[in-house]
């Protein structure tokens, strides 16, 4: 099995097509194949185009051919998120308010993506506006767990993470609010990398809370997400949040050897309390792993850890309503077809109540409820102030540890329509990730193994701008545990 | 923050642009009241001594020429128009 195109990564792919024993075309064609094979089942993608992913490959052989290759993904398929603007592509965020919508213009990311000759396959599944922890709240379909069709496969970027663990495409891009990359890569057991805030343009990403919103790539092996960063990041002049700041190649110091002494963090609010034991015993094995390296740990704290779900949901809900408000039904969003004709504001509730799902609703009138008048102080202007408070415990850890170490989610994946009734237990499940991004670290999810048959992750929690450091830790275990080598039977 | 929590559900829905049902109205109150209740754990914080964190690294002002670019033609801004007319945008009748 080993030996088929679509279970190889997207370095041995690179390395094949140098040298020239396969075609792009050929190694397109095996995963639409596999695609075709599994994907009713798994149920990743909101949509494919696979003449176009054929022509874009023919292209790249043939730039091959002229010996002018662009980089190392130049014919290697990348999976998006259904959130990220491809020009003449859909792009609907899995809400049916954007059912009908194609984009005008490429974003960065896949403006960088172009430039190194990836092609740009499919569009994945996600939470509506990424606003979930599972893809039940998609507007389309809720995705499939690839190693129990029963379970949920995370989110908001189940469709990424569920797609790369499927083998339907070996990388792919998500986006990560409060854990949307990192929770359904330790829920497929795949690599999932939030990079610090700022390190990835935004421009192109449909925005859900902008001060947290990162793009970051899913890929079953820690080279292939170094991979996909080295092509995706740096300053961008159309995101004024996007920061200017050396580029490392972060493929390199993923797999550089040179001996260094290294000290983690493992913060006594996150294992004390929180976990049911056996759900994050690999996790445990995983630090003893590392210990048996000769790498150091210390217990540190990050004593505001329980105020970071109550923060994180005022943060992004107000972020939310006021970036949702764009969706009005007049201009490029469906429009609803009866409203009252005598109340010339009735077309935006119509059309937004027929265009949003539930929690959407949900999140967009809490966000406008802790903006408005008489209770901004109260909820908004508060909640940036813990966010300050967050943020000093991470800087304070940070003086005495290189890097920290949690699991990534409390439990393994849950089965579909578990909190489908409380929607405070689903946020809750965020806990362990949500604190990087209102810190704006950088966060790597790995998987580390299995409880039950279901996938683990490890969650490794950087420094600003230290993905480097963090890939190399992930390196560290993986180089021991050919984890890339499982697939769930499919 | 306040202490009674009951939210006005159709006041904030009416801000937020969203017609809800009633069946959603009493839901939805319901699940932020619950909401509500536990982000007033965040009351437990003196945070009287604290700035506010708007953005998570240290930010600076960003200058550029004031020079067009990248602007799209008409066809292209307005292909996703549910309703168009001579390359504007058509929306119901709203004077009389």
């Amino acid at each position: 099995m080993g030996e088929e195109l679509q279970f190889k990564t997207a370095g041995e792919l690179s390395d094949l097509l140098k040298g020239g024993s396969v075609s792009s075309v050929e190694i397109v064609q095996a995963f639409i194949d596999r695609v075709e094979s599994v994907d009713d089942r798994v149920r990743a993608f909101n949509s494919y185009d696979a003449e176009d992913a054929l022509a874009q490959a023919r292209a790249s052989d043939e730039r091959r051919a002229k010996a002018e290759r662009l980089g190392e993904l130049d014919g290697i398929p990348v999976g998006l998120k259904d959130n990220l603007a491809v020009k003449g592509q859909p792009l609907t965020c899995s809400s049916k308010i954007l059912e009908s919508f194609v984009s005008p213009y490429d974003g960065t990311c896949i403006q960088k993506l172009k430039a190194n000759g990836a092609i740009l396959w499919g569009r994945l599944n996600m939470d509506e506006f990424a606003m979930g922890s599972s893809t039940e709240n998609s507007g389309t379909h809720t995705t499939s767990n690839p190693w129990d069709l029963d379970r949920i496969p995370g989110g908001s970027s189940g469709g990424s993470a569920a797609a790369v663990a499927a083998c339907e495409t070996p990388v792919a891009l998500g986006s990560d609010t409060g854990g949307s990359i990192r929770q359904p890569a330790s829920h497929c057991g795949v690599v999932g990398l939030k990079p610090t805030y700022g390190r990835v343009s935004r421009y192109g990403l449909a925005a859900f809370a902008s001060s947290l919103d990162q793009i970051g790539p899913i890929a079953r092996n820690i080279d292939d997400a170094a991979l996909l960063l080295n092509a995706i990041s740096g300053y961008d002049p159309h995101d004024s949040t996007s920061y200017k700041i050396d580029v490392p190649d972060f493929r390199k110091a993923a797999a550089d050897d040179s001996d260094r002494k290294w000290t983690i963090g493992l913060p006594k609010e996150y294992l004390e309390e929180n976990s049911d034991a056996a759900a994050i015993k690999p996790v445990l094995d995983a630090i003893e792993f590392y210990k048996s390296q000769g790498i150091e740990f210390k217990e540190i704290s990050l004593p505001h850890t329980e105020y970071a779900v109550a923060t994180y949901y005022i943060i992004a809900t107000a972020e939310a309503s006021s970036n949702l408000a764009r969706y009005d039904g007049i201009r490029y969003t469906s429009r609803a077809e009866s409203f009252d004709g005598k109340d010339s504001i009735d077309i935006y509730h119509q059309s937004r109540a027929l265009g949003f799902g539930e929690e959407v609703k949900r999140r967009v009138i809490l966000g406008t409820y802790v903006l408005s008048s008489g209770y901004y102080d109260a909820y908004y202007l508060k909640a940036q102030k813990c966010r300050t408070l967050i943020r000093s415990d991470f800087e304070r850890a940070f003086e005495s540890v290189d890097a920290i170490m949690t699991p990534t989610s409390p439990t393994p994946a849950t089965l579909k329509g578990a909190h489908a009734e409380d929607p405070l237990a689903m946020y809750l499940s965020d806990i362990y990730t949500i604190s990087a991004n209102l810190a704006g670290i950088p966060g790597l999810s790995l998987p580390c193994g299995y409880v039950d048959g279901l996938p683990v992750g490890l969650q490794v929690l950087g420094k600003p701008f230290k993905e480097d450091e963090i890939l190399k830790l992930g390196w560290i275990f993986e180089s021991a545990h050919a984890y890339k080598d499982h697939h769930p039977s499919l | 923050m306040p202490e009674e929590q009951s939210i006005d559900i159709q006041k904030v829905a009416n801000l937020a642009r969203i017609a809800l049902t009633d069946e959603e109205k009493s839901k939805l109150s319901g699940q932020l009241d619950s909401i509500l209740g536990y982000i007033n754990k965040l009351n437990e914080l003196d945070t009287s001594n604290v700035d506010p964190t708007a953005h998570p690294h240290s930010v600076y002002n960003v200058w550029r020429e004031d020079k067009a670019e990248g602007e799209l033609p008409i066809e292209e801004a307005l292909k996703n128009v549910p309703e168009q007319r001579q390359n504007m945008i058509v929306v119901p009748k709203v004077v009389e």
